[in-house]
């Protein structure tokens, strides 16, 4: 099965009963996919006629209590922007796939990159966190797909699978889990209408969700609100409090949502870190260095975002030296430079589609391996 | 007399949330016309109001979601009808209205205007037409009349206004109506039909913005501005909406414009699921 399938199929899985989106290379697939399958489940599927209406149609959905999802690539991605800081404004579980491609601007419609990650996390104006995932392979546009809904549905914000063109289009085995065989996560509801507060959170910084039709007559709006829901746009104390606590429900969770995948990093001193496409190439490069007995570990990043951090902090205590393998021009790399003390850090981008060869970060891990430190 | 004594209510105190008052809008404004008239609408359709969303984008007429008791989602700007698709889709029992002003819902928000329109989904959308971007200091719009002054035309209006309901009508809606703010009890009438109606029915309400639009072209203050609009008003009701351009020097004509029927969207798109699945669906909640 293809990777934009997969993504399709661990949607289903995850309990989505609603698609919107515009068609784009490399995420179309997704979308053709759902166009079938969803009706066959009970759900519907829609083409609107842009991406600024994809989003727009599945914060109305998942805010009228269906989980829905969106999918596109980089030129769609920037049209998403303010409607996603509606949704972490106003925290609406909704799951976003950017099948990357090389951009800026149309960019290559057909070819790789990873040029998105940072303006995944900064790309929407005024202070927010965003939930971003990185499948590397086919089984994790499935398996990810239903994790980045169920981060969705437990905090109650927008979720980003940062995939890129190589695993949205490459074909691989997967296995297709039943619902029963996953973990599912559906948003807490409130118990009582008795005096409730719709944006009220408990103590894990997450209000329960009243959704239209409930009888809760919520109001909901992208102004600043208190707990009542109803804007108080211009008390500073108000704006603080409610921004605040939507960015810590994802930092302060930092470490219950952070997934990574550490191969051979028991004793490494060069640790290679990689993520979706690239990854792969930087394994098969890890294992030949090991074979030929280097101390080489590899730290591929699922979670983009919230990065890491803490682990980085860890890492530069006992590495000699990281290798960042992205492709782009630098975006992740500015991450791991900021969080490990100063350790030196080398930086192999890659622009144009091609994904790294083994043998290109097998070179660069020589050479780092022969510099004294 | 004590304030505190007074026991009189008003007939919409069960609808207007009376703890966020005062409103944000201008002493003489329209929009609080057509709040009043579409919450008269509401009880008088006798509508579960548990089943009504309010639905608008941002500007001042925008602001009608904050001052609702009903579920209301205050958008993005010009994204009011898709969100509201979005709710409709998948709870199809529920009365989805959107109300925005005419920037939100035909500058930034047209395109979803048109194929809204075009899909036939069942959602009622008023516009409060008020000639101009109200809340950000009454700019020129798609809807300001040609030569108008405004802020950002100082030297008049050089292109022309979109005919709203010819423009609705040509894109698809089965239900296309106007008035304006000095025919409240029409109003009431029309949105009680559009109600009723299943299907993408448009109801523009003319209503001059006080403060910058009348105040920049002469024309007056609040009373003077209804006196212009009942003597400038001529119901015809079935015209040609081709017809009913609005422009400085002509009658601003009124009325309901279209009633006819076409399938409707969400209906499809449920028929479609029981075709495929089988299954007979009222929403497509999802884990419940
Ligand atoms: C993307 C975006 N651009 C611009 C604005 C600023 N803005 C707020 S309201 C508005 C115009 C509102 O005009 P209209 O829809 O006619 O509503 P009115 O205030 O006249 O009722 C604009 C341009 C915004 N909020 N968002
Ligand atoms: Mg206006």
């Amino acid at each position: 099965m293809q990777g934009d399938e997969a993504c399709a199929e661990g949607a289903i899985v995850a309990g989505c009963r609603v698609f919107a989106g515009y068609p784009i290379t490399p995420s179309t697939e997704i979308a053709e996919r759902l166009a079938i399958r969803l009706p066959q489940v009970g759900g519907v599927f829609i083409q609107m006629e842009d991406e600024l209406s994809s989003i727009a149609l599945i914060i109305g959905a998942s805010y009228a209590g269906a989980k829905a999802m969106t999918a596109t690539s980089g030129p769609g991605m920037s049209l998403f922007m303010e409607n996603i800081g509606l949704a972490f404004m106003t925290e609406t579980p909704i799951v976003i796939v950017n099948v990357m491609r090389g951009g800026p601007s149309t960019g290559q419609p057909t070819r790789a990159s990873q040029g998105d990650v940072m303006q995944a996390k900064w790309g929407s104006h005024g202070d927010y966190e965003i939930i971003a995932l990185s499948p590397f392979s086919v089984q994790e546009m499935f398996d990810l797909t239903i994790e980045a809904f169920n981060l969705a549905e437990k905090f109650r914000t927008p979720v980003v699978l940062l995939a890129d063109e190589i695993v949205g289009h490459m074909r691989e085995k997967v296995v297709i889990k039943l619902p029963e065989e996953v973990e599912i996560v559906n948003r807490k509801k409130p118990l009582s209408k008795e005096s409730f507060l719709p944006f009220k959170p408990d103590e894990d910084l997450v209000p329960p969700m009243a959704c239209f039709g409930e009888g809760f007559k919520i109001h909901v709006t992208g102004l600043t609100h208190d707990f009542s829901g109803f804007p108080s746009s211009v008390d500073p104390g108000v704006h603080w409090k409610l921004v605040k606590r939507l960015c810590d429900k994802i930092r302060l969770n930092s470490e219950k949502i952070i997934k990574i995948d550490e191969r051979f990093m028991e004793d490494a001193e060069i640790i290679v870190v990689a993520y979706g496409a690239p990854a792969r190439s930087s394994l098969r490069a890890v294992r030949i260095a090991r074979e030929k007995g280097l101390k080489v570990g590899l730290c591929r990043l699922i979670t983009l975002w919230p990065f890491p951090q803490r682990k980085f902090l860890e890492y530069a205590k006992h590495a000699k030296a990281f290798i960042v393998v992205e492709m782009n021009y630098g975006q992740i790399v500015r991450e791991v430079e900021r969080c490990v003390q100063g350790k030196p850090v080398f930086f192999l981008p890659k622009m144009g589609g091609d994904p790294h060869t083994p043998n290109e970060i097998l070179n660069l891990i020589y050479e780092v391996n022969e510099d004294e430190f | 007399m004590n304030f505190e004594d007074h026991e009189e209510t008003h007939p919409l105190d069960n609808l207007i949330l009376s703890e966020r008052m005062p409103h944000i809008w201008c002493p003489g404004c329209g929009i609080g016309i057509v709040l009043n008239c579409y919450l008269r609408a509401l009880i008088e359709s006798n509508i579960d109001l548990n089943n009504v969303v309010v639905v608008s984008g941002i500007g001042c007429t925008g602001r009608i979601a904050n001052y609702v008791a009903l579920d209301s989602f205050h958008t993005t700007h010009g994204r009011a009808i898709p969100i509201a698709m979005g709710v409709k889709i998948v709870k199809p029992n529920l009365k989805v209205v959107v109300i925005s002003g005419d920037g939100d819902l035909f500058a930034i928000g047209g395109n979803h205007f048109i194929h809204a329109a075009r899909r036939n989904v069942d959602l009622l959308v008023i516009c409060v037409n008020n000639f101009n971007y109200g809340m950000t200091g009454g700019q020129v719009g798609p809807t300001t009349p040609f030569q108008s002054v405004t802020t950002t035309t100082p030297y008049g209006n050089i292109e022309h206004p979109f005919n709203l309901p010819y423009l609705a009508t040509a894109a698809g809606a089965v239900f296309v109506a106007r008035w304006t703010i000095a025919q409240p009890f029409a109003l009431i009438k029309t949105i009680k039909k559009a109600l009723q109606k299943s299907g993408f029915s448009f109801i523009e309400v003319i209503a001059p913005c006080i403060t910058l639009y009348a105040r920049y072209n002469r024309l007056g203050g609040p009373s003077e501005v209804l006196k212009y609009l009942l003597q400038n008003s001529v119901i015809k009701n079935g015209i040609d909406p081709a017809l009913v351009d609005i422009d400085k020097d002509k009658k601003i004509i009124v009325g309901e414009f279209i009633d006819r029927d076409r399938p409707e969207l969400v209906k499809e798109l449920y028929r479609i699921i029981k075709e495929q699945s089988g299954l007979e669906l009222k929403s497509i909640v999802s884990g419940g």
